[in-house]
């Protein structure tokens, strides 16, 4: 489904994505873990389109497009999502609003009739319920006042409005209470399926015990520097990256 | 301010020409000739005079270059072909209550609906009211408006022939709003139109009016208005004016008000389009427990050019004023905002809140702000600030994600951005309508 060969990003002058190489196949999570700072949501931003970073080489397949070629609504359209880090505020624009123009915006792109009032509040209510999400949050400006934890819960609810096939989660876990994080996990859950796939950007092992990965990468000054099944993460979490990092460092 | 030489243009074709229509005028009305809202119409003629058009060595003028319009002449009458039956191609839609049409310049009754009963409010054109009403015309035309150093005033002032006239007498509540249409028919002619509305409300009483300024056609359409309103203890105005002209389009209005105490004036001022536009709203708060709110919205495209001058003037303690205007600036459209308030040595506990916001689309688009705080009294609280910026490029990313075209998002976000002064609109027919011509001109 999403194939990165070589990828490299810079800002300015300066080179954050050292060459990239990733391959996630459809039904498939993959984990991304990595200090603070290593590139994580630079490579997550790049996939969805982010114009700030520039890509200086390599290339991404996703189901056979070049996705480096496609404006960031293009590839929403295409079936990428990106939930964010840091979720930006929209004054004015209830998430209500926001998300019958996104959705009837990738219809559109698709080919598919938009969606009426009717139809369209028919599927929030269901994904409300899907991910536990009240009523009054939807009807405010979206993500202005809201807790860290409303911003992440409401990327979930998007994500499970606009029903993407491959989902980029960037630390979505974070500023989560527990409940909320396992509510959260579920709603990634319920929405696994043989065609869609999931890339989880954490730094916990406590998201990965809801949400289990085929894959855990560990990202370390812009590359890939080791992968491995779950079990990586539980080994992280217990030795953290100094070893990693003198691995890395030792194949340099 | 003392204007130096260079602040007006003693000579211009304009000016000749006013000068001149001025005398036909009198002769014309050689019967009304010694009353005394003549005589101010001359006295304001000589200040016109004096003065002359100011140029943009006029601080109040920096951006607001008048020369192209100076140089023009306009013919006192142009009869306009338009009849009722074209107004369907400039409806309101559902509007309703009171309608009076002013076309380039002249009443028409035909064309107009008064619903209010007479007890309520009179409502009526200036022109008659100079007729049936001259006591009170002479009470309060030109009292707020000072035309000693507005050179447009005291034009105006000179030539105000018509115009509305609304008195709400004491303790009335005027249930339907009064919406006046100004229409500039510049087709096939220039039009020059100087419209004098005269606006005075009782005690306690309460009215809701709209000015609503429409131009068509390629020509030059030049509105010079002034706005005279005066609300008496306890009363409640909301005053909206609205401008849609052409590219071709020059407005330059005041709108003046003085509040007594305990009265609220309630106003929003809306610039869809229009090629020139200058509005001066000016609020004396001479009373105590006064509360004045001021909104505003533009967003000039293409050349044009918008200027909202607005002065709140504190005179007496306890009173409130608070302000928001918000401005959309695309391709190579200039605005200015310049917004004074004044609190008087004896305007102790004055509120005064003042802000102005502006998202400029284009490189070539400019906006000039100007607060001006002065303050005489020491127990006050008074804050203003004023933003421009661009777009908010890390929000346009954000909804591109989730599959929002770059064109779509910067409308939603610029539609929502307007809305903080639209939804201040009680009219409800005329918010209806400003939300979709502003949704109309952002999804360009
Ligand atoms: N807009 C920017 N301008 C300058 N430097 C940037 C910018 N965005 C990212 N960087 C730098 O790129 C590097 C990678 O940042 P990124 O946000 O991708 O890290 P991360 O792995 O997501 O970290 P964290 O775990 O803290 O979220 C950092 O050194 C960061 O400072
Ligand atoms: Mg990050």
């Amino acid at each position: 489904m999403l194939t990165i060969s070589n990828l490299q990003a810079s800002i300015g002058e300066k080179e954050i994505l050292k060459g990239i190489n990733l391959e996630v196949k459809a039904g498939e999570v993959h984990a991304i873990m990595g200090p603070n700072g290593s590139g994580k949501s630079t490579l997550a931003s790049v996939l969805a389109g982010r114009e700030t970073y520039e890509v200086t080489g390599g290339s991404v397949l996703f189901d056979g497009k070049d996705l480096l070629e496609l404006a960031p609504e293009e590839r929403a359209a295409e079936g990428i999502f990106l939930a964010f880090q840091y979720p930006v505020e929209i004054p004015g624009v209830s998430t209500t609003n926001f998300l019958r123009t996104a959705l009837n915006e990738i219809r559109k792109y698709r080919g598919e009739e938009a969606l009426d009032a009717v139809q369209f509040l028919k599927l929030m209510k269901e994904k409300m319920k899907l991910v536990n999400i009240d009523q009054s949050l939807l009807s405010r400006s979206l993500n202005e006042g809201f807790s860290g934890g409303e911003k992440k819960r409401n990327e979930v609810f998007q994500m499970a409005m606009l029903e993407p096939k491959l989902a980029i989660l960037d630390e979505t876990d974070s500023g989560l209470d527990i409940d909320a994080l396992r509510i959260v996990a579920e709603g990634v859950n319920k929405l696994r399926s043989p065609e869609r796939s999931t890339i989880v950007v954490t730094h916990y092992q406590r998201l990965l015990d809801y949400i289990v990965p085929d894959y855990v990468h560990v990202l370390y000054k812009g590359r890939i520097v080791k992968s491995g099944p779950k079990e990586l993460a539980l080994e992280l979490e217990e030795k953290g990256y100094d070893w990693i990092k003198a691995e890395a460092e030792y194949q340099q | 301010m003392t204007p130096n030489s260079q602040s007006y243009s003693r000579t211009s074709p304009l000016k000749d020409q006013l000068l001149a229509a001025f005398q036909v005028t009198e002769e014309r009305i050689n019967g009304e000739s010694k009353s005394p809202v003549h005589q101010v119409r001359r006295a304001a003629l000589q200040q016109f005079d004096k003065l002359g058009f100011p140029t943009i060595k006029h601080e109040e003028w920096k951006y607001a270059n008048v020369k192209n319009l100076i140089q023009e002449a306009f013919e006192l009458e142009t009869p306009s072909p338009l009849s009722a039956d074209d107004l369907h191609t400039l409806e309101i839609p559902n509007l309703s209550g009171n309608i009076l049409y002013f076309v380039n310049g002249r009443y028409k009754p035909e064309m107009s609906t008064i619903v209010s009963p007479a007890a309520e409010v009179q409502i009526l054109s200036f022109a008659e009211a100079l007729k049936s009403q001259p006591e009170t015309i002479n009470n309060y035309f030109a009292q707020q408006a000072d035309y000693q150093d507005n050179a447009f005033t005291a034009l105006n002032t000179a030539f105000a022939h018509d115009g509305v006239f609304i008195r709400v007498p004491d303790g009335k509540v005027v249930e339907q709003p009064i919406i006046i249409r100004y229409i500039n028919d510049a087709r096939e002619k220039k039009v020059a139109a100087q419209p004098r509305n005269l606006i005075i409300v009782g005690r306690n009483a309460n009215v809701k009016i709209a000015e609503s300024y429409r131009s068509l056609g390629e020509m030059t359409a030049f509105t010079n208005v002034v706005t005279e309103i005066s609300l008496a203890r306890d009363a409640n105005v909301e005053h909206y004016k609205v401008q849609n002209d052409t590219d071709a389009a020059y407005h330059i209005g005041t709108t003046q008000v003085r509040q007594a105490d305990n009265s609220h004036f309630y106003s929003a001022t809306v610039t869809l389009n229009g090629g020139f536009v200058r509005n001066n709203l000016n609020i004396v708060l001479d009373g105590e427990y006064c509360e004045a709110y001021m909104y505003g919205l533009y967003i000039p495209n293409g050349r044009q050019f918008v200027d909202n001058h607005t002065l709140v003037d504190h005179a007496k303690p306890n009173s409130y004023s608070s302000e928001l205007y918000k401005g959309i600036l695309e391709e190579k459209s200039t605005g200015v905002f310049n917004g004074k308030i004044f609190v008087r040595q004896d305007a102790q506990k004055t509120n005064a809140y003042q802000s102005c916001k502006n998202v400029v689309l284009s490189p070539e688009a400019t906006m000039n702000t100007k607060p001006q705080l002065e303050i005489f009294a020491d127990d006050v609280k008074c804050s203003h600030g004023t933003t421009t910026g661009m777009l908010d490029e890390e929000a346009l990313f954000y909804m591109r994600s989730r599959g929002i075209p770059r064109t779509e998002a910067q409308a939603l976000l610029m539609y929502a951005f307007a809305q903080d002064v639209l939804t201040q609109i009680k009219i409800e027919p005329i918010r209806e309508y400003l939300s979709a011509v502003v949704a109309q001109k952002l999804a360009m």
